[in-house]
């Protein structure tokens, strides 16, 4: 097209105009077929995580001042996937008292499962993935990999037993 | 921004002939409905392509949850349908397409044999078109059997057992689609792997023969 032509009709071009035309109708078309398929991908990311209800892991007298592992089941589907059992978890259990301590084994550097005393570390939890330690209380030891402290678990105390719950997570030491 | 994106990789790789060559690609007059509406028989290839893109797409989607196992599959299956968003949707583009491809590449099929497009110079992209013909029902096949419902197993029954009717080979067809002496966890494994690796593979190499071959040779001429 000349100069003087696009002075003459202002405005769009037939050919700019056709363009768009095409260009958001295919758009439209390939949203129409691409958007069920990408929510159905992403789904994960927006369903909401299941409730954690409290599990009994023993009586409360079993637990004392050393931490000690004790595994439950906890129900939780996994897709289609639903293990009538249950799904294995672990807590590092110590008591002072009335004061209970339940602690998370996953590691907070890199989700590996911690130890109480493993690897040969007194008075700690030890990390062999990248040896991460945590004192007793589940606190970080400075200069290791982790960079926050060990989670706890909810618990809390009916007719002498010990019941767990969710996971919470703690600020960073 | 997108333009200077564009120019950039223009600039240092050239694209723009790649895709002119086929925008500028004239259509002939007897083919372009806007000239006579009943040229509209000459979409059906294009249209059966156009279900094959969906297919490849909701197929690769679909595997996201999908499992080919005997004890799961059919679970997968359901969970994806009815728990995760839009999973009627995406497995409904899927299990309806397969149909819709089927129909239009028959259509296609009939549209070349009656205006006599399969004839010198253009004999050996009709038996491209007859290959990709098998590979489709190929994939109609294997793909029916992954569900893993009472539907699936039986047509894949019946199926194999029709194969195994094959003067002298039948028995040994039989067994190489079940993988085993049933119908079981080893078919369901393998028609997997036929369903989206080995037939998907021969449909691209034998799409991109034909779609070679009628640039190279043309569109038939009018009736």
């Amino acid at each position: 097209m000349s100069e003087k032509e696009n002075q003459r009709k202002p405005g769009m071009s037939r050919r700019k105009f056709l363009t768009y035309t095409i260009a958001s109708t295919g758009g439209f078309l390939a949203s129409g077929v691409l958007f069920p398929m990408i929510r159905f991908a992403v789904d994960p990311l927006l369903q909401k995580g299941a409730d954690t209800k409290f599990v009994d892991v023993g009586p409360v007298e079993e637990f004392g001042k050393e931490p000690k592992s004790v595994e439950f089941r906890i129900k939780r589907k996994d897709g289609w996937y639903k293990p009538e059992e249950g799904e294995k978890a672990t807590a590092w259990v110590q008591r002072e008292g009335n004061e209970i301590l339940a602690l998370s084994p996953i590691c907070k550097h890199l989700g590996c499962t911690v130890k109480w005393e493993g690897g040969g570390h007194q008075e700690q939890f030890y990390c062999p993935c990248h040896g991460g330690l945590y004192t007793k209380d589940g606190i970080n030891v400075p200069g290791t990999p982790p960079n926050a402290p060990l989670d706890m678990y909810d618990y809390k105390v009916e007719n002498g037993r010990l019941l767990l719950g969710a996971i919470k997570q703690r600020g960073g030491a | 921004m997108l333009k200077a994106a564009y120019e950039w990789l223009d600039k240092r790789i050239d694209i723009t002939p790649m895709w002119r060559d086929i925008a500028d690609h004239e259509v002939p007059e007897h083919v372009n409905p806007a000239h006579h509406f009943s040229a509209f028989i000459y979409c059906f290839g294009g249209l059966t392509f156009f279900i094959v893109v969906i297919q490849i797409l909701s197929g690769m989607f679909l595997t996201m949850y999908y499992v080919p196992d005997i004890e799961n599959a059919w679970k997968s299956v359901d969970y994806l349908q009815n728990e995760i968003a839009f999973g009627h949707i995406v497995r409904g583009m899927h299990h309806w397409g397969a149909s819709v491809s089927i129909v239009m590449l028959f259509l296609h099929t009939m549209r070349v044999f009656f205006t006599g497009s399969y004839k010198n110079p253009r004999e050996f992209n009709w038996v491209v078109g007859m290959l990709l013909f098998f590979t489709m029902l190929g994939l109609g096949f294997t793909g029916y059997l992954l569900p893993w419902d009472n539907k699936a197993y039986f047509a894949t029954q019946v199926g194999i057992q029709i194969a195994a009717s094959v003067p002298v080979v039948g028995d040994a067809i039989a067994t190489f689609l079940q993988g085993g002496e049933i119908v079981g966890a080893q078919t369901l494994a393998r028609f997997f792997a036929l369903h989206v690796f080995f037939l998907p593979a021969a449909l691209l190499g034998l799409m991109g023969a034909h779609f070679f071959l009628i640039r190279k040779q043309g569109i038939s001429g009018p009736l």
